[in-house]
């Protein structure tokens, strides 16, 4: 009987610490990592392609838009961009493009711009709503007269992680979806440097980490493999976030 | 051996678990013993709870949670990615296993013979004679051995068509691609903070469910609990 009631209770806990081996089993690992697909491939399944994240009202904005991740590049480079305002700053639009760009802010701004008041959800579990202001990511994509052939655009930024660049990446639906911004704008004012200025990605349904800061360039692209270490991001590279940041 | 017969008892062994019930049964243990220990990984976090629509640090949070620790959490060392992997991957396992088992449970009439409460169960006098029954840890009615009592009833009830589903819900309700999808389910809880407040509310009512779920294992004895949720069969205790 004690023996029983000791395999019982200590079940759990060998359980537990039975979880940490697993995952360095790489069929294992594998297994766990696929259920990443069957969350993307359900929610893809249960729900339409172009549906609208929510939006809100003004009132219902944070009072205060916190920043997380880099809060300023600090790089000599970043910092000459900063000293006059971004004058000198371009986002270079590249890869399977018919012609490849490079837009100023000024460019940027006059370009018909969307507004919207949406819900940013950090992958740590914490939420802020606050207002985005830029032209869609669509509407660039064209300008450059984006190919067929491209199936993921990859965002390069300015901001260093352990030395290596920030970098994301999404799928075509996704990029032409019609709440995915470059935002410049950011609660009635210019983007400020703590919340990813001149420019950032807004690409609602997706968690924060996607939202890359300090865009550079953007490359539409036909595979991930051979960016950064393939996995289509700088988290999902180096720690392990899926991809698919849809939950 | 079921029916090692003494001179004077002759013990009553019943079939008391039906296949999909044990099968579920153990799916759904591993499942929430790993969503459970995954869970407080992602909680660790940001261990700060709110209510409505937004809510981080700067916000008022109604509860600041403990930093669990790592004889708790999976993985033991902090790691939110993996946390993750393994609470998405058994969120799976969970949602479609607890569907699969009420169906089975509706065509096999578990849910109609064992959990259904009668009236005459919710009369005064009929729960305290139970939780006096309870007191005294005779859990069953040796007429009726197979019945479930009352507080069993109601507990199976509370688990399986309220706690279980809400932390699902919840759960779904906290994926931004759902809300657009979903975005009514996200209204029904008061906003993405609001719905992981009661995910994690909904997770403590899950664990202390266990915890009581095993301590009444123990008291009623492991031996005979436990070969009736593998195997099916069940010693009637000798009153």
């Amino acid at each position: 009987m004690i023996a029983r009631r000791s395999l019982l209770t200590g079940g759990a806990g060998l359980l537990l610490a039975g979880c940490d081996r697993v995952v360095q089993n790489p069929t294992a690992r594998r297994i766990l990592f696929a259920g990443e697909d069957m969350q993307r491939g359900l929610q893809r399944a249960l729900s339409d392609r172009a549906a609208l994240a929510p939006e809100f009202r003004p009132d219902q904005m944070s009072p205060i838009f916190r920043a997380n991740g880099t809060h300023n590049p600090g790089t000599p480079e970043y910092a000459a961009l900063a000293q006059n305002n971004f004058a000198d700053w371009r986002l270079a639009v590249g890869g399977l493009v018919d012609t490849p760009r490079r837009f100023t802010l000024a460019q940027l701004r006059t370009m018909p711009a969307r507004t919207q008041i949406t819900r940013h959800d950090c992958v740590e579990g914490w939420s802020a709503i606050g207002q985005w202001t830029g032209p869609l990511l669509g509407t660039v994509l064209k300008a450059a007269g984006v190919r067929r052939s491209a199936r993921y655009v990859v965002f390069h930024c300015a901001d260093l992680f352990g030395g290596i660049p920030y970098y994301e990446s999404i799928d075509m639906v996704d990029a032409f979806h019609s709440q995915t911004i470059l935002a410049w704008g950011m609660n009635g004012h210019m983007l400020d440097v703590a919340h990813g200025a001149p420019l950032r990605l807004r690409v609602e349904r997706q968690l924060g980490y996607k939202h890359a800061k300090y865009l550079m360039r953007i490359d539409a692209v036909a595979s991930l493999d051979g960016i950064g270490l393939g996995k289509g991001g700088y988290w999902e590279d180096h720690v392990d976030y899926d991809w698919y940041a849809g939950i | 051996m079921d029916s090692d017969t003494g001179p004077h008892v002759i013990p009553q062994v019943v079939r008391r678990h039906r296949l999909a019930t044990r099968l579920w049964h153990w799916v759904n243990a591993v499942a929430v013993l790993i969503l459970l220990g995954s869970g407080l990984g992602i909680s660790n976090a940001h261990p700060r709870l709110y209510w409505g629509r937004y809510g981080a640090n700067f916000d008022h949070a109604w509860a600041q949670l403990p930093r669990f620790p790592a004889w708790i959490t999976i993985p033991a060392n902090y790691n939110l990615a993996i946390s993750r992997r393994w609470h998405l991957f058994f969120a799976i396992v969970l949602g479609f296993g607890l569907l699969a088992f009420m169906i089975a449970s509706l065509l096999n009439r578990h849910f109609a013979r064992d959990l259904r409460v009668r009236r005459t169960e919710l009369r005064p006098r009929h729960l305290l004679a139970d939780l006096r029954r309870h007191l005294a840890l005779r859990f069953h009615d040796p007429d009726s051995p197979r019945d479930y009592n009352l507080f069993q009833k109601l507990s199976y009830v509370a688990i399986l068509f309220l706690a279980l589903p809400l932390a699902i819900f919840t759960g779904i309700a906290l994926s931004p691609a759902m809300n657009a999808a979903w975005p009514w389910l996200l209204e029904v809880f008061g906003g993405r903070q609001s719905a992981r407040s009661i995910h994690f509310i909904a997770a403590v009512a899950i664990g202390l469910f266990t915890v009581v779920h095993l301590a009444l294992v123990i008291l009623a004895g492991v031996g005979n609990e436990m070969r009736s949720m593998i195997t099916g069969r069940w010693r009637v205790p000798a009153e």
